[in-house]
């Protein structure tokens, strides 16, 4: 027990849970992104997948980290897409044509690395670039909080940075108004004019591009190469982090920084002689637990305020009946 | 009227599997130095000798078995992607009686089956659970647990069945009374092909010819009719995934005591996942379940031996796979000939 607390109670066990945070955050703001469209995006995992390996092979052609960052958000935005064709013009149950692209996905980034790479399980051929790591100036000589917070790759902080931005889209912007009045009520959206295709469509691209930061990420910051289905899954929490944040982008923050929190104990515990599956289990367990908690406390919300509302309305009835035998009399 | 339409959804799956093959020779032949020969045998190799033609066969096993169980759970709008984990738990619960049991033949894989079946059971209950108990996604919790399954699954045979002699991470062999017979000479094809079929029968008849069966397709057609109807929507649910799930895992048992000497997976087998294709196209149907599971083994064992002889790798199949869910679960995929052929019908 003390070894498990002297390994969380240092820093670098801080700077790692920012660091394994990353790539999950991304994927529960693109989870947001659409599910305030009222869009299901189960493909989340396979499209950073697709980012990921679009990542490498860019960045190794082009000899610039920041173009294969680029070619990863715009591919994530164009797999997306082909999501929103499929579910909105061809009308694909949208979870099965998650599942389809997910799969798609998985053994297409093989086959490519293949392709270009000669292997089919890690880019290590290809001479990929990784995004800059960045040293906050005065924060860094800071002791506990310099090695927690500085010294991140570029795209840590933007994830962050990220969470401001994408509450400002959705709450602040008309466009963000208008999403999220089509994940609440589609007919009424659309009776007042909003194209609803149209705005999913727009939710969909711009949730894959999210994705697309965090495939670039897995693949050019926390490690420097691709491999095989490295995503291992991540997408998926992502869409329990968002149910479980409430889908608000902060609420997603804490609870992408709860996972990110067990996925950095899992690596630091191996050191330790527990067995390492039970270790690795660890984030997917707590994301049961953590959905499970989610659940419950929602229901039992709703039961709350239908009973309010019952005895609002029981109350009114035995006023009304109250005022008209009183007429009577 | 409905015959027509029939034929109608027959031929559209054709024209969707047309499409996705055409993309594939798209795909060989702008990948290959011999395209020629690339397709020769991704389309004919399956035919080509006996241990091919096995091949296929001992594929469409595990298909069936994963087709079947995603067909049931599914049969109840019930999105449960637990298969894959079902299937893979239920090949370790049976790998455990296998080595540590001493039984007579025939007895001993009937019990380690079931045994396997019942750890399916559990293993895809707990998401269906979660959703009457309280609503949570059981698409997200599913998923969640194949994982879990995994790791847990590997922590048990490492630490309580692993033979520490063998060099790589495998179990201590199987005990030989465990192992299903094979029957075909040369191949590898065993007994599970029939265990296989008598689900495929005792599935159609569980869907189709009994009371839980009906409220199971009921409530995958309309739950507000089968909750007003008086159905008990909660326990219909949790059967249906008890049963998928048991289905599932039998197929894990099958899989181990009929093609392996000891438990040596060390990945996720992913049959569970194919068995989501399976079902789409078998339309949760299980009599169709054989023909989707023998056309998806076919084109999985013919890009096998594509890259085993040429220069093509055979994760394409997984974008042709993907390709033919979305096309035929697309519903506006040739809508408009659908709703021609329906007018037209209608009018005669």
């Amino acid at each position: 027990m003390n070894q498990i607390l002297s390994t969380i109670l240092n820093a670098e066990f801080g700077y790692s849970v920012l660091r394994v945070t990353t790539p999950i955050l991304f994927a529960t703001l693109g989870a947001l992104i659409s599910d305030k469209a009222g869009v299901i995006n189960i493909a989340l995992e396979g499209i950073m997948l697709i980012s990921a390996l679009t990542g490498v092979i860019f960045s190794a052609i082009s000899g610039s980290a920041w173009f294969g960052l680029l070619m990863a958000v715009i591919f994530g935005g164009f797999v997306a897409l082909a999501l929103g064709y499929f579910s909105l013009n061809l009308k694909t149950d949208i979870i099965l044509a998650g599942v389809a692209l997910n799969m798609i996905a998985s053994g297409g980034t093989i086959f490519v690395l293949y392709l270009v790479a000669g292997d089919k399980g890690i880019s290590a051929s290809l001479a990929s670039q990784v995004l800059p790591k960045i040293n906050i100036p005065l924060l860094k000589s800071i002791p506990v909080l310099g090695p927690i917070f500085s010294g991140h790759n570029v795209l840590t902080y933007m994830a962050f940075l990220m969470v401001f931005v994408v509450w400002f889209f959705l709450y602040k912007t008309p466009i963000g108004l208008r999403i999220r009045a089509v994940g609440e009520n589609e007919n009424a959206a659309d009776s007042v004019g909003i194209s609803v295709v149209k705005i999913r469509y727009t939710a969909l691209v711009l949730s894959g591009m999210m994705a697309g930061f965090g495939g670039a990420y897995m693949s050019m910051g926390y490690v420097s190469w691709f491999s095989r289905d490295m995503t291992a899954g991540r997408g998926f929490i992502a869409l329990a982090a968002e149910a479980m944040g409430g889908a608000t982008p902060v609420g997603g923050m804490l609870t992408s920084l709860l996972f990110g929190f067990f996925d950095a104990l899992s690596n630091s515990l191996q050191i330790l002689k527990i067995p390492y599956e039970f270790v690795s289990m660890l984030p997917y367990v707590v994301v049961v637990i953590g959905l499970v908690i989610y659940t419950i406390r929602k229901t039992e919300q709703a039961k709350r305020i239908q009973e309010r509302a019952a005895m609002n309305v029981s109350e009114e009835i035995a006023a009304l009946s109250a005022g008209s035998s009183g007429e009577k009399s | 009227m409905f015959k027509s339409l029939k034929l109608f959804e027959l031929g559209r799956i054709v024209i969707a599997i047309v499409i996705a093959l055409a993309l594939a020779m798209v795909i060989i032949f702008f990948n290959s130095d011999m395209p020629g020969e690339a397709l020769k045998s991704f389309l004919l190799g399956p035919l080509d000798s006996l241990r091919h033609i096995g091949n296929v066969l001992e594929l469409m096993i595990p298909l069936i078995f994963c087709g079947l169980s995603v067909s049931i759970m599914f049969s109840a709008a019930q999105f449960n992607l637990g298969a894959e984990g079902g299937f893979f738990f239920g090949a370790i619960g049976a790998s455990f009686l296998a080595v540590n049991w001493n039984l007579p033949p025939v007895i001993h894989p009937f019990i380690a089956i079931l045994w396997g079946g019942a750890i399916g059971a559990v293993f895809c209950g707990i998401p269906g659970l979660l959703k009457i108990k309280w609503g949570a996604s059981e698409l997200v919790s599913s998923l969640m647990f194949n994982y879990i399954a995994f790791f847990f699954g590997l922590y048990l045979i490492n630490y309580f069945l692993r033979d520490v002699n063998a060099g790589a991470m495998v179990s201590y062999p199987f005990g030989e009374t465990a192992k299903l017979i094979k029957l075909i000479p040369k191949t590898k094809v065993h007994f599970g092909i029939f265990i296989a079929i008598l689900m495929i029968f005792l599935s159609a008849v569980f869907i189709f010819r009994t009371r839980w069966g009906y409220r199971i397709r009921v409530i995958g057609k309309n739950i507000a009719f089968a909750e007003y109807s008086g159905i008990n929507t909660a326990n219909t649910i949790l059967l249906s995934q008890l049963v998928g799930g048991f289905i599932a895992g039998m197929g894990g048992a099958v899989e181990v005591l009929g093609l392996y000497r000891r438990f040596t997976w060390q990945s996720l087998p992913g049959y569970g996942w194919t068995g989501v294709i399976v079902a789409i196209l078998a339309r949760n149907n299980p009599l169709y379940v054989p023909v989707a599971a023998f056309f998806l083994a076919y084109l999985s064992i013919g890009a096998d031996i594509m890259s085993r002889q040429t220069d093509v790798p055979n994760e394409f199949v997984a974008i042709i796979q993907g390709v033919i869910i979305i096309l035929v679960a697309a519903e506006a995929f040739l809508a408009r000939q659908r709703h021609k052929l329906v007018v037209k019908e209608a009018m005669a």
